[in-house]
């Protein structure tokens, strides 16, 4: 039987045994190309968040303020470019201009690599200003008033807080990045929608290949977004505690702990 | 005996407007004082100045002779010295009961795991909080948390707690187990600054009452004759108010 003989699902399950592998891979590709560009521009984006909320110390002088007012600018420069062109263009700018201005071949995996990170980087420094911001001034005071410095306030205090509080906007980038990763195919990165144009444009099966890369695609975002909501859900702790005592009248309901899921503890 | 702070001549003014008008007074070892003045008459600004949450305009504030405002004193190391209650509790959102009153002295103390525990239990046991060490500040009621909070700062071993309206945030019924936490501490002869709008904390247990209005100390004593015998007509229409209540 050919191509042009078998329906819809014949279709579909001749690209599966036929382009199952290359499309495994794309998918691999793409999944490894979004995590490691989240977690990078995770980096990018809290380096960056931090910075911008630096305020100066009113005993800094001159010198250190104008220091810090200058590398806000430039921050915010490289946020409001990256946000504010298409991150296509963006890989086409940076992976052809370096080879032709410096000579530079950048590899498939550097060059994606390379333009997702910081692109996922802006987004992702207003969002850590925005978790930042979102943390009541009273956790600072808090933390101010034993004795800490800025730097153990932020690290200990106020990041693990925003950081909680801006998950479901990393879990957001993250499935932007899974989807978004096709643009890569402009600089000819082997990812799951340049296998998607492989097969069409061998099969001339467009309906079907799309059909096929789409489900891929929603399987790996949904599997994600579950995975990061059961992080937050971690992160948040359990609802309820157990009181230290050895008072036995605070064990009326026998000596277990409370159960989470069955909501007893029989 | 030499003052452990002595504030002199403190102005604080945000913008144009004048907050702190010309303070001046002294705490000494084992004083309990109770700020007391109407809202806006500056009594929470002159503890945050203290506790350098707020930069003082003009004046000085003497830790043992040494003036923090000039730069001298480093500031982390001078706020273990000087702890801070606040009205809204200010508990890490983001650890447990035992681990707020730890996270200081590790961090900052460079206690060690164990030492800090231990004080850490010695304090919430003090506080009556010990079964609670295992909660996330979520999980407890307002005159639960304060206690945490009043735990947390003195595990710091603070040698002044300042308390900036303790009970102001509390429901009724809880304002009595903050009280009788402090009244305890009052008489172990912690060295306490209170803002408070407790009349019955000030009259009882403080050893001096500070009379705030508009910026300014209007009349200070000790309590029997600051609510006995009050000198001044301003002071004699602010607790005239409390007592009619």
């Amino acid at each position: 039987m050919t191509i042009a003989e078998m329906n819809f699902f014949q279709r579909m399950l001749y690209i599966l045994s036929n382009y199952g592998g290359s499309l495994a891979k794309g998918a691999a590709t793409t999944m490894a190309i979004a995590i490691i560009c989240t977690l990078l521009g995770c980096l990018i984006g809290f380096a960056v968040g931090l910075v911008q909320t630096t305020e100066p110390h009113r005993k800094d002088g001159m010198v250190k303020r104008g220091l810090l007012r200058i590398v806000k600018i430039i921050l915010t420069a490289y946020v409001e470019v990256f946000r504010g062109t298409p991150m296509m263009l963006q890989a086409a700018f940076i992976y052809y201009g370096m080879s032709q201005l410096f000579g530079i071949n950048l590899g498939m995996w550097s060059a994606a690599i390379i333009i997702v990170s910081i692109n996922t980087g802006a987004y992702m420094a207003e969002t850590v200003r925005g978790g930042i911001l979102s943390v009541d001034p009273g956790q600072t005071e808090g933390a101010r008033a034993i004795g800490m410095s800025h730097v153990q306030t932020m690290l200990f205090v106020v990041l693990p807080q925003a950081l909680r509080n801006i998950m479901p906007q990393i879990g957001n980038n993250l499935i932007i990045n899974i989807k978004d990763t096709c643009v890569l195919s402009i600089i000819g990165t082997v990812e799951l929608f340049f296998t998607f144009k492989s097969i069409s444009g061998a099969l001339y099966t467009y309906f079907e290949a799309a059909t096929v890369t789409m489900i891929i695609y929603f399987v790996l975002t949904f599997v994600c977004s579950r995975i990061l909501r059961f992080v937050e859900e971690k992160m948040d702790g359990p609802s309820n505690f157990d009181l230290a005592t050895t008072d036995t009248l605070a064990f009326t309901s026998g000596l277990t702990s409370y159960n989470n899921k069955t909501g007893g503890t029989h | 005996m030499e003052a452990i702070l002595k504030v002199e001549h403190l102005v604080k003014t945000f913008g144009t407007n004048e907050v702190l008008r010309d303070i001046d007074f002294s705490v000494y070892k084992g004083d309990v004082i109770s700020i007391i003045g109407s809202s806006g008459s500056g009594k929470s600004t002159l503890l945050r100045c203290i506790n350098m949450l707020e930069e003082a305009t003009g004046g000085e504030i003497l830790y043992h002779g040494k003036n923090i405002l000039d730069g001298s004193v480093d500031e982390d190391r001078y706020r273990t010295k000087v702890g801070m209650v606040f009205q809204t509790f200010n508990l890490f959102n983001n650890y447990t009961v035992l681990d707020n009153c730890m996270i200081g002295q590790m961090k900052v103390l460079k206690r060690n795991r164990g030492d800090a525990e231990a004080r850490a239990m010695e304090y919430l046991s003090r506080v009556g909080m010990e079964q609670y060490i295992k909660a996330k500040p979520r999980q407890l009621s307002g005159g639960q948390k304060q206690r945490v909070a009043i735990a947390r700062a003195l595990a710091m071993d603070p040698e002044i707690l300042l308390f900036d309206e303790p009970t102001s945030a509390l429901d009724p019924e809880m304002v009595g187990e903050v009280l009788d936490v402090m009244k305890n501490l009052a008489e172990s002869g912690m060295t306490m600054l209170v803002v408070t709008h407790e009349m019955a904390f000030a009259r009882d247990i403080s050893k001096r009452v500070v009379y705030m209005a508009d910026g300014k100390i209007e009349e200070e004593g000790p309590p029997s004759e600051i609510f006995g015998n009050p000198k001044s007509q301003r002071t004699k229409d602010f607790l005239s108010r409390f007592t009619k209540g």
